[in-house]
């Protein structure tokens, strides 16, 4: 299976999601945010950093790049799209996933690393994590603080949709392990269908021991083993 | 064609958690100020338009809601000046 990881001008840390494939062991190629063309990738991942500068509001330009447009059209007919910090900020300023990413509430930059819970082990990306497994990733961002409307929300958790939520060392679910403000605690969400997922920590600065943790490889492994099972693999 | 001009000004919905405008009112109530009961932070943009008559107004509440302002936590009202 191959991967494509987007570079937008700014985003930096398309390279920390190359090496993260190659450590995975799959294929793997960037993807100009000036081209349309997706290069037969199986995989997107738009990755972290501060695309177009974070002018106007994190991800609200590189929503309109060449290669958001095939993107999209990717996404929508079943391609897998995996986005992290400002990729996850890219994919809810172009409507593939609901809500939208509000300033951290302390209003300080938060880089460190987290605890996150599995909420649903089911997905195409959480496969290989068990139930309410508790994850060490890192955070780096200044707009991580997710917020939606009620009723919203309460959508997102019949449907499942929401896939991690920040928690403390123990998997408990509080204040404390909140790390910017985010309503009921989300780190990740899904879209609808289960083929588009966004989430603030960083999996891919979390593949090696030797960089603290080697948890984030899960949410890797969770996508080549579904694809190799071919799960949700039915693009047109 | 003459030139005309917009402003659009953006502001966080009713209810969106705004710590910008929390943080912005801490500091007046710290320099002593103490009758400002609340502060919304917001931005403005000013473009001028090479199109006239309601076409070129259609256009601008385009470009208003595809990127100006974010329609899941943001409003904005706009205000024409010849």
């Amino acid at each position: 299976m191959k991967f494509g990881v987007v570079t937008f001008p700014g985003s930096n840390c398309d390279y920390d999601a190359y090496t993260a494939i190659k450590v995975l062991g799959e294929e793997v190629e960037f993807l100009w945010h000036k081209s349309s063309d997706l290069l037969n990738s199986d995989v997107i991942i738009l990755p972290g950093g501060f695309s177009y500068g974070d002018y106007l509001r994190s991800g609200a330009i590189a929503r309109f790049s060449p290669i958001m447009k095939s993107v999209n059209e990717f996404a929508q007919s079943g391609g897998l799209v995996i986005g992290i910090c400002n990729g996850f900020q890219v994919l809810l300023e172009s409507g593939l996933l609901p809500g939208a990413l509000l300033r951290n509430a302390h209003l300080r930059f938060a880089g460190k690393y987290i605890y996150i819970k599995v909420e649903n082990n089911s997905t195409i990306f959480t496969s290989t994590c068990q139930p309410g497994e508790v994850l060490k990733i890192p955070i780096a961002h200044m707009d991580g603080n997710y917020y939606n409307f009620d009723g919203e929300i309460e959508d997102l958790k019949k449907q499942s949709q929401v896939i991690f939520r920040y928690c403390d060392k123990d998997g408990n679910i509080n204040d404390a392990g909140n790390p910017n403000g985010s309503i009921y605690n989300i780190a990740g969400i899904s879209n609808k269908e289960g083929n588009v997922i966004g989430m603030m920590p960083h999996p891919e600065r979390a593949v090696e021991d030797i960089l603290g943790s080697s948890d984030g490889l899960k949410i890797f492994e969770s996508i080549a083993k579904s694809f190799s099972k071919g799960i949700a693999i039915e693009r047109a | 064609m003459s030139n005309k001009k917009a402003t659009v000004f953006v502001r966080l919905k009713d209810g969106v958690l705004d710590p910008q405008g929390i943080t912005i009112q801490k500091a007046i109530l710290n320099m002593g100020y103490d009758q400002v009961a609340s502060v919304r932070s917001g931005r403005f943009f000013e473009l001028e338009i090479n199109a006239e008559g309601e076409q070129g107004d259609k256009k601008i509440e385009e470009i208003c809601s595809k990127l100006l302002s974010n329609p899941v936590i943001e409003n904005y009202t706009l205000e024409y000046e010849k």
